[in-house]
């Protein structure tokens, strides 16, 4: 049986537009590398070249529509994992992107008040298993979109994988 | 009430009577592809989990199309865990150097990929195959590993939109422009989710290249898959290529559709998307004033046959202005092959084009044509986000072969007509 995952996180949010897309969170030149601290290096290099070494670890961003759109590459969730942020907060994701992001264990919440709401900055604590963002510093809460229930068992499988070997053995 | 053809196809592979749109289900795959990008991660996770057989070495097609020939040593090295996975689990479709292409023209070439398949591809632009009436889509490394062990991938059912396309083209309007046209009428995430269905009567005479390039971009309108309904067309395509058998599904009369859109194809011109979206269309014959520093003509978008012979109808006795460089790029061997027996290799050299080995290479900002600061290149490619094809400070022009060719010839965004008005001139 796998751990239960965490599903409480706190942190400090970097936020973003709409359409950011892969090539911006992890650009096509690198693409020769797959280690997740080596793709951390550049992530959302060319939107500020800055801030691989801004953004720390246990940060949460927070982006409006379409995150994530364009290539399949999941070198940019890797690339999102590998800075060490804890979770993604948008008004919508892109399909792949999302796929991406339950399969690799990046956890990911939909909830457009939140996106609207919260400013670079903020601290934000999310509670996953419930879909609940509370802001810390405005004192504010939000809720997020509810997981379907396959989302839910592929999250506390502990990825895609995990999920489809327990198939494999039943 | 009936089903969609998406939703057809998706019932059959789950095992279903019946699929509606939100429903989560398992699907069996009747292939799926990675290339040398994504499939070394899949690899690992595939080894990682502890997977030791793949479901079926007959339906895994391993492209490394990327960065092929190897630009560096870091590509080489990821090309050959591809060879070596390849060989260890006598993967049948792995394809190098010498007969390899850019992966949604050669697995369609190939007869690999056909009418009724589910086909994932570790590639966003996997649903080039829906052209085919397949449902194709494009999913991440994780999901391909699972795919290579399981043969099964989940999907939740995805809403349908219908884009009718009525009347007739004008000349030089081809697939690029219809799906640049719908791109910006509906927005990059304007099908998020969705499946794309395009029909009418421009679509039942549009060629099968034509129809590849616009499945080919269902995604950068966020949809799940783009589709074409079987016909004629697609039956004369397949015929003596595709190596299974074909189901033939249609989209019931009473089907639901989220939407519907209706054009007319005499209203569509020659477009082209400006950076630094595809959704950020414009008249390609209003855009004179924009200088461009280089053309690539190729892709998954547009490296087949007839876009070749497009570039070339436009570039025959012409040279390319002298100071652009233009990139020809067939997609296959075959299609380069073809373009050497028809002659269009003289007219591209002798135009003063390149003409180059199959690669995705500058598409991405891989090699073999990276843009430097500040320079802009018109590209029949299907991106032009920020730095997608080199310097964060360059600038990506989406359109397709004939303006792609035209503008070489004057230096700046063009259409095939005004580049003749001035030879006339």
């Amino acid at each position: 049986m796998a751990e239960e995952p965490q599903t409480t996180l706190e942190g400090r949010v970097w936020t973003f537009g709409r359409d950011v897309d892969t090539d911006l969170i992890i650009a096509a030149r690198y693409l020769t590398m797959k280690e997740p601290e080596e793709l951390a290096e550049h992530l959302m290099e060319d939107q500020d070249p800055e801030f691989p070494r801004k953004v720390q670890p246990g940060d949460i961003l927070v982006a409006q529509e379409n995150f994530g759109c364009g290539s399949s590459r999941e070198h940019a969730p890797i690339a999102i994992k590998g800075a060490g942020v804890q979770a993604v907060i948008a008004k919508s994701f892109a399909r792949i992107f999302y796929r991406n992001a339950f399969n690799t264990g990046l956890p990911i919440l939909v909830s457009g008040e939140a996106a609207d709401r919260i400013r670079e900055g903020d601290r934000i604590r999310a509670d996953l298993a419930a879909g609940t963002i509370e802001n810390l510093t405005r004192n504010e809460s939000y809720q997020a979109e509810p997981l379907p229930e396959f989302m839910r068992d592929l999250v506390s499988a502990g990825g895609l994988l995990p999920y489809l070997k327990t198939r494999e053995q039943r | 009430m009936g089903m969609t053809i998406t939703e057809k196809i998706l019932a059959r592979a789950a095992g279903r009577e019946w699929v509606a749109p939100g429903d989560l289900i398992m699907a069996r795959v009747d292939f799926c592809l990675g290339n040398d990008i994504t499939a070394p991660v899949a690899i690992d996770e595939f080894e990682k989990a502890g997977f030791e057989r793949v479901f079926d070495a007959e339906r895994i097609a391993l492209i490394p199309d990327h960065f092929t020939p190897c630009k560096d040593i870091k590509t080489a090295m990821l090309v050959k865990q591809m060879r070596e996975f390849a060989r260890r689990h006598e993967i049948v479709h792995y394809y190098d150097v010498g007969r390899v292409g850019v992966e949604h023209a050669l697995l369609p070439e190939l007869g690999l990929v056909g009418p009724g398949d589910v086909v994932i591809g570790a590639d966003s632009h996997t649903c080039t195959y829906g052209a085919l009436g397949a449902f194709a889509t494009g999913v991440g490394s994780t999901d391909l590993a699972g795919a290579m062990a399981t043969g099964e991938v989940w999907f939740r059912v995805p809403a349908s939109l219908r884009f009718v396309f009525e009347g007739e083209l004008q000349p030089y309007v081809g697939g690029k422009d219809l799906i640049l046209h719908t791109i910006g009428e509906i927005g990059v995430d304007g099908a998020l989710y969705r499946a794309m269905e395009f029909t009418g009567p421009v679509i039942e005479t549009l060629s099968m290249d034509n129809r590849q390039t616009m499945a080919n971009m269902a995604i950068e309108a966020g949809a799940k898959n783009g589709i074409i309904a079987p016909d004629r067309i697609t039956r004369e395509y397949i015929e003596g290529r595709f190596r299974r058998e074909p189901r033939y599904y249609e989209s019931d009369a009473d089907a639901a559709y989220e939407s519907e859109y209706r054009w007319r194809g005499e209203d569509i011109p020659l477009l082209v998307a400006k950076p630094h979206l595809p959704s950020n269309v414009a008249r390609a014959d209003e855009l004179a004033d924009t200088r461009i520093d280089q053309v690539v003509i190729g892709s998954c978008t547009n490296g087949r046959i007839e876009d070749l012979r497009a570039a070339a109808e436009v570039l025959r006795g012409q040279k390319v202005a002298g100071d652009v460089r233009c990139i020809v790029i067939p997609a296959t061997q075959a299609i380069y092959q073809q373009a050497m027996d028809e002659g269009l290799v003289d007219v591209f050299l002798a135009a003063e084009a390149v003409f180059s080995a199959p690669t995705c290479g500058p598409c991405l900002g891989g090699h073999m044509g990276v843009l430097a600061e500040g320079e802009r290149a018109v590209s029949t490619t299907n991106r032009n986000f920020v730095g997608r094809m080199g310097h964060v400070k360059s600038e990506v022009y989406l359109a397709g072969p004939y303006v792609a060719a035209a503008s070489a010839v004057a230096g700046h965004v063009a259409t095939p007509d005004q580049i003749q008005t001035r030879r006339a001139a």
